[in-house]
């Protein structure tokens, strides 16, 4: 996790439509596709708060919230 | 204050009209004969802080002149000939999302590029259902200078009332005649302004929600309301909607605000009816040479014959046709083209064999002595 | 300029969400992006005006909280102009696809480019007409396969930068869904512009465009995006002239806006004669 930052993954279960778009590009791989195949912060302690996913997900789904601190 | 009498060509007075119901915006394409309309409001709007915009197309300036009215403006374009036939896209938009604005097409003579300086009234149905799909819309004509001017007015006013597109079916010869036209005072005659809804900003607004007075309130683009336009079917948000129910209670709609007020929109006018005979029915310019066959066969034949001169074309009056000729012995109808609405006066009149037909297509416009040649066959007598 | 976090529910219509654009669609990260830079500008949704044609693409107006009108396919533009010149105040916004803007509304494009009207227009290029199942558009270029084009595309696309500058756009940029925060930034240029902007955003269609030909998924169609683009007068252009520049290639401020050229030049000129 990046020093300092807590970040939070929220995703929109219902709006995420499996594209893949966010697990591809995620420079830590932080994000997979469940078995539903859904996107979920498998690894969200590997996450640095690069945003990526969240300005290309295509459905809006993604929300990458990040409280500085500690 | 002395009266506001001018002596001016049609267009003039259509500009006239326009300016006197409250006409804002103007976006057009050059298209003989109905340029004039755009000359003179390219000079007028702007001295009223109105706009003017020429368009790339036709095309363009209807979609141009549908953005101005959703934006608040009362809005209107003019065209002629093949240019009608390039707004009709624009026009069923019009149609479907209930936005009000007024076509002037001044009439030429057709099909395709025809004779764009020569009289025709070929138009009639395609102002009906030029547009693709099922709708209804209104239409007006003019026989002489004074009712452009009126016409223009009530163009307005209809557009408003009913949220529609509404068609000033002018033609090259009243469009091109000079004639006296007294420009009434401001509130002689009644101008409507847009119907606006009173629900307060952040509430839910529905543009498509009829209300209590059988009005759709509109809002403007910018007024904090926030509504959706779209062609699609859509529901009384807005909003797309193609479930059978909706989209069944929308045509309907559609169709049914205008036809189910045929006789509130219906405007026409009646010359010799009392005790008519015969009666010519006539629009737009035919009016003029009709009366004057009336009036020769009235002074000089001593035979009954009426003029009942349709001003809204569409929705077509039935009933009102129907009434005005069940006294007759026959019906002639007169207009400029192969028959488009002797069709309509055939379906509503009680005998449609007594419906007769005269007409020209040679860009000339019919002269008394046509209809009185169908006068004269029909009661075996002529002047 | 806005301080606050952005959230994307300020923006839409969610109860339309979510949205119908395929799986992988760019058009989405258009969306995003858009709605990112609205929110970096701080702009109210009363102000801004989304008006949109027909496509996929122009389905962008119905799931946005504006003022917005998806009008008819082609004429977005025309219907915009209608609109900004009777309210200037209003923001308009046109995102539309490479159809509806470089083939049916071609000359509308052409025109609003010379008008150098106060609009910003977002083309959002998937070079292929979606909706209507996947036929070539002005855009695709050369042997692209279409399903009017099973041979190959025979003709050649345009080049829109260089259609927009030789039409008179004042501000023309061009960049890719690869590059969302580029895309955002870009927007926010064009929209803070006054006069005509033109964003071309290179977008996907993994569905119709990406299996005829074959270009693979989303992730791999973002990935060509990455490796096939390069900031304007990129040295790599030395090598490899075929790849695609990103940027804002016009920014010309100079330029009268035309609402206010119709204002100084129409309305005051008559005004002050009386």
């Amino acid at each position: 996790m990046a020093k300092g930052k807590s970040v939070t993954h929220v995703i929109n279960r219902d709006w995420c439509k499996g594209c893949g778009i966010c697990v591809h590009f995620c420079p830590k791989q932080v994000l997979e596709l469940d078995s539903d195949e859904k996107a979920v912060a498998a690894r969200p302690e590997d996450c640095i708060g690069c945003k990526l996913c969240e300005l290309r997900c295509p459905d809006l789904a993604i929300q990458i919230l990040i409280e500085e601190g500690e | 204050m002395a009266e506001n009498i001018q002596f001016i060509p049609g267009s003039d007075a259509c500009i006239e009209g326009a300016l006197y119901a409250g006409c804002e915006f103007f976006a057009g394409y050059p298209i003989t004969p109905s340029s004039e309309v755009a000359e003179g409001l390219s000079k007028e709007l702007p001295k009223r802080g109105g706009k003017f915009i020429q368009m790339e197309d036709e095309i363009a300036s209807m979609a141009c002149v549908i953005g101005a009215s959703l934006a608040g403006k009362k809005s209107m374009t003019a065209t002629s000939g093949p240019g009608f036939s390039l707004k009709q896209e624009g026009i069923g938009y019009a149609c479907m999302t209930e936005t009000p604005c007024v076509i002037a097409n001044v009439q030429r003579g057709g099909p395709s590029t025809g004779n764009p300086t020569h009289v025709a009234q070929g138009d009639t149905m395609q102002a009906r259902w030029g547009a693709h799909g099922d709708h209804s819309i209104i239409a007006m004509t003019a026989s002489n200078l004074q009712d452009v001017f009126k016409m223009t007015v009530e163009a307005f006013n209809l557009a408003e009332t009913y949220r529609t597109p509404v068609v000033l079916m002018f033609d090259e010869a009243t469009q091109h005649l000079r004639e006296k036209v007294v420009i009434p005072e401001p509130g002689e005659i009644e101008v409507i302004d847009r119907i606006r809804t009173d629900i307060p900003v952040g509430e839910q607004y529905y543009p498509y929600l009829t209300d209590a007075n059988g009005q759709r309130p509109m809002s403007d683009f910018g007024a904090g309301h926030r509504f959706h336009v779209t062609g699609l079917h859509h529901n009384l948000l807005g909003f797309p909607d193609v479930s059978p129910e909706n989209v069944n209670e929308l045509i309907h709609h559609l169709v049914d605000k205008i036809d189910s007020k045929a006789n509130e929109i219906a405007r026409y006018k009646e010359y010799y009816m009392d005790d008519a005979d015969y009666v010519i029915v006539c629009y737009g310019t035919t009016t003029r040479s009709a009366l004057q066959a009336a009036e020769d066969y009235r002074n000089q034949l001593g035979i009954k014959v009426g003029v009942l001169e349709l001003q809204v074309v569409w929705p077509f009056a039935d009933e009102i046709v129907r009434e005005k000729c069940a006294n007759a012995k026959a019906v002639i109808v007169s207009e400029m083209n192969m028959g488009q609405i002797v069709r309509e006066v055939r379906r509503v009149v009680d005998q449609p064999e007594k419906v007769y037909f005269s007409n020209r297509v040679d860009n000339q416009i019919i002269k008394p002595a046509d209809i009185k040649a169908a006068l004269r066959m029909i009661t075996g007598k002529g002047v | 300029m806005s301080d606050t976090q952005f959230d994307v529910n300020k923006y839409i219509r969610a109860q339309f969400f979510p949205q119908m654009w395929c799986p992988g669609c760019g058009h989405g990260t258009v969306m995003g992006a858009l709605l990112r830079a609205i929110h970096d500008l701080g702009l109210e949704n009363d102000d801004v005006s989304v008006v949109s044609g027909i496509g996929c693409s122009s389905r962008i107006s119905g799931y946005l909280d504006f003022n917005t009108a998806h009008t008819m396919h082609g004429r977005a533009l025309p219907t915009a102009t209608g609109i900004k010149l009777a309210n200037p105040n209003l923001k308009v916004i046109v995102p539309f696809g490479d159809g509806d803007s470089t083939a049916i509304g071609g000359n509308h494009f052409i025109h609003a480019c010379r008008r150098n009207i106060d609009i910003t227009a977002i083309v959002m290029n998937n070079r292929i007409y979606g909706m209507t199942g996947g036929q070539y558009s002005p855009m695709s270029g050369r042997g692209v396969k279409a399903s009017t084009a099973p041979y190959g595309v025979p003709d050649e696309s345009f080049d829109l930068v260089e259609l927009a500058k030789g039409a008179g756009a004042s501000f023309v940029a061009r960049t890719t869904v690869y590059h969302a925060k580029e895309a955002q930034n870009t927007i926010k240029k064009a929209i803070e512009h006054k006069g005509f902007s033109v964003v071309e955003i290179l977008s996907m269609c993994p569905t119709q465009f990406g299996r005829k030909n074959k270009a693979g998924e989303a992730p791999q169609m973002m990935e060509w995006y990455k490796d096939n683009t390069v900031p304007m007068g990129s040295k790599k252009l030395a090598d490899n002239p075929d790849l695609i520049q990103r940027g804002v290639f016009v920014d010309d401020n100079e330029r009268l806006e035309y609402c206010t050229a119709y204002q100084e030049l129409v309305i005051d000129k008559v005004m002050k004669k009386g």
